[in-house]
């Protein structure tokens, strides 16, 4: 078995000091929220985690286009790889939203768009993988969670639009706001930024050791067959 | 996305989909099993909202709508569900497959007459839910709404049922794998079909039919699209 | 009539066929004879254009699969072991309905022509669901030859017959046979088999083990040499 490739052994070496380095940055550069306090610094990771869950939902969605064109099982390895990854990092932001919705709206869950839409994705996720794990032969699980992948990657954004129509109580933090815009110093700025770039680079070490295990699985199944016959 | 659609006469395309469709209802007519048991779940559904949300005069008027199209979602699964494995049990799929038309005609073959029992359970259900609750849902605008609303869940559910039939745990994935990607539909839907029955103003009811339009496009197309990537071994 | 070289399928990691070479022309009738799991099924899928190719190259009625699918379909009948047919239907309307998928022509006088050829002309308005496993077998085939295909593949179609319901059917088979169609047959029963077919090609683990023509057995009888391929 080979041993990891030198970029990624410093990509995991990279994430982990950037990581802790976010963390320092969140509890000492970021001033402290003057309405909500201490516990805004959730907020921090909260969109990090957001964000690399969006990105995987846009990777496995042009995954799958690429895989249906190709048919190359290595699209749906790492189609699936993405969709593992955006399911724990939504998951991981959702519950992080809760954290932060607790003393900032007075509940643990809002039906807010972005949260509610949030938890459906996850729902299309789950969905995905029965999917996979209902069918046998490993082509027609590509195919198959591919056109799946698809629905999901046209239908959550209109999902979205369906429950942004309802009044939301979300901060809406970049763009033109309503009258509920957060109050963003420079430094709290600064810190979401680094706390955005530095969770893109875990995603990418993630994807990256993600798509290893898929090969290795792959290997392990050839082994099997082969000593079976 | 058949590489060679070399029908042999253009009506060919539109000849198989109709073939298909009229396959379909002309089986059902005669057994009837799929529209009965849509249409006796569908009542039982109906009943079970008045026991459970205790659907007094008061709260109907609110809540009409949803449970309308909870029903009617409940109910289509049921449908897609057996529609789908009539065609898997006894390798009639196979036998379609065989046919030297573009695989697409299936797809709309099946989603026509899918669309067709959907509605002739709709047509039903609505005037009994009227009786029972002693609501007027005769409203030309609520009935468009079901239409539309009815063509996007009947668009994928075929779609979706389709993949679900060929997997290990059938019948019980369908309603995981259909119900998260047609919330747009359901939710659109519902505020639409609400906004009539409460009389509200046109301009908040446009928004819900925009959407019902842009999903039904938009699936029907992809649809279109993939379904040669479903069907195919 | 079918060209096929060098053809391979793998379900996933698992390999199914391995460079199957086989080659059938215009009026023959190849009994594809081997065990379980040999890939039979496999095989015939690929001819009929419901699987694709791994690897190879497959040309059947001179078109190429699975590019000129279409075309292949147009030409070719199917009976698998299935029926095919849909329970709720008469057998008419079951014809009925496979005539506008094949967008047929005259289509009423065809259908009673089938139906006169397999013999269920007296049960024409009954529900194939009231039928016989004999006799939804017969309407398969009247359903296999209704757009009057050149080739026909046979996949295990006597399973789950009786005795007379084989007897009927090898007669509506021979009479399928005879009007000059090329015809690929899987089967495990040797003997039917040895009464039918002009070829007897034996498929093992993928590959085209042995071929032989009545005349080429000589005194070793067929169930013999399907032994002996499978041994080597």
């Amino acid at each position: 078995m080979p041993s990891q490739p030198r970029a990624l052994q410093l990509l995991n070496i990279l994430s982990a000091l950037l990581l802790a380095a976010a963390a320092i940055m969140v509890f000492t550069y970021a001033p402290t929220e003057k309405v909500m306090g201490e516990v805004q610094k959730v907020f921090y990771f909260h969109v990090a985690t957001a964000w690399v869950g969006m990105l995987g939902f846009i990777v496995a969605a042009v995954v799958a286009i690429i895989y249906l064109r190709t048919k190359d099982l290595k699209w749906d390895a790492i189609g699936l790889a993405a969709v593992e990854i955006s399911l724990v990092f939504f998951f991981v932001a959702i519950f992080l939203g809760s954290i932060w919705a607790r003393p900032a709206w007075g509940t643990w869950w809002t039906w807010e768009p972005r949260l509610t839409t949030a938890a459906i994705l996850e729902m299309v996720y789950l969905a995905y993988l029965l999917l996979r794990q209902g069918l046998e032969d490993p082509e027609r699980r590509a195919r198959f969670g591919a056109v799946y992948t698809i629905l999901g990657g046209l239908s959550v954004p209109l999902t979205f639009i369906s429950i942004r129509i309802f009044r939301t109580i979300h901060p809406v933090i970049i763009g033109t706001g309503g009258s509920e815009k957060m109050n963003m110093e420079p430094a709290m700025l600064t810190t979401m930024f680094f706390s955005i770039f530095v969770f893109s680079i875990i995603f990418v070490t993630l994807f990256w050791h993600r798509i290893r295990l898929g090969q290795y699985a792959e290997k392990i199944e050839h082994l099997k067959l082969k000593l079976s016959q | 996305m058949n590489p060679t659609p070399d029908s042999p006469r253009p009506s060919s395309y539109l000849r198989a989909t109709l073939a298909v469709a009229w396959k379909d209802l002309a089986a059902e007519l005669r057994s009837r099993e799929l529209l009965s048991a849509m249409l006796v779940f569908s009542t039982l559904v109906i009943l079970i909202f008045y026991f459970a949300l205790e659907l007094d005069v008061k709260a109907r008027n609110g809540i009409t709508a949803g449970a309308l199209w909870v029903t009617f979602a409940f109910a289509g699964t049921l449908g897609l569900n057996r529609s789908m494995a009539i065609e898997k049990d006894r390798g009639c799929l196979d036998g379609l497959l065989l046919a030297p038309v573009d695989r697409s005609a299936i797809y709309f073959g099946k989603a026509l007459s899918n669309l067709a029992f959907m509605l002739i359970v709709e047509i039903i259900v609505l005037p009994l839910y009227s009786v029972m609750y002693n609501i007027n849902l005769f409203n030309p605008g609520l009935l468009a709404v079901t239409l539309l609303g009815s063509i996007g869940y009947t668009a994928v559910g075929t779609l979706l049922a389709t993949m679900s039939v060929q997997t290990r745990t059938r019948d019980v994935l369908l309603p995981i794998l259909l119900f998260p990607v047609v919330i747009p539909v359901l939710v659109a839907a519902v505020k639409a079909s609400s906004g009539y029955l409460t009389g509200a103003d046109i301009n908040e009811i446009t928004p819900w039919i925009n959407i019902l339009i842009v999903y039904n496009i938009i699936f029907i197309a992809v649809a279109f699209m993939v379904f040669d990537f479903v069907v195919e071994e | 009539m079918i060209e096929v070289k060098k053809l391979y399928k793998r379900f996933g990691l698992k390999t199914v066929l391995r460079g199957v070479d086989f080659s059938v022309q215009p009026g023959e009738f190849v009994a594809l004879l081997g065990p379980n799991g040999a890939g039979k099924t496999t095989f015939l899928r690929i001819l009929a254009s419901l699987s694709r190719p791994s690897l190879g190259q497959v040309h059947v009625a001179g078109y190429a699969l699975p590019g000129q699918s279409a075309a292949v379909r147009q030409r070719l009948g199917v009976v698998s072991h299935m029926p095919l047919l849909y329970g709720d239907l008469t057998a008419e309307e079951n014809l009925q309905f496979y005539g506008r998928m094949y967008n047929l022509p005259a289509l009423d006088e065809r259908i009673s022509a089938v139906l006169e050829m397999v013999g269920l002309t007296t049960r024409r308005r009954d529900l194939v669901r009231t039928f016989s496993r004999g006799m939804q077998q017969r309407l398969a085939i009247g359903r296999a030859v209704l757009h009057d295909p050149d080739v026909m593949l046979f996949d295990e179609p006597y399973t789950g017959l009786d005795q007379d319901a084989s007897e009927m059917l090898d007669a509506v088979l021979k009479n399928v046979a005879a009007a000059g169609r090329t015809v690929v047959m899987t089967s495990h029963d040797l003997a039917r088999a040895e009464d039918l077919a002009t070829r007897f090609d034996i498929l093992s683990r993928g590959i085209i083990a042995a071929s032989a023509r009545p005349a080429d057995l000589g005194n070793t009888n067929l169930l013999a040499f399907y032994k002996q391929a499978l041994a080597s």
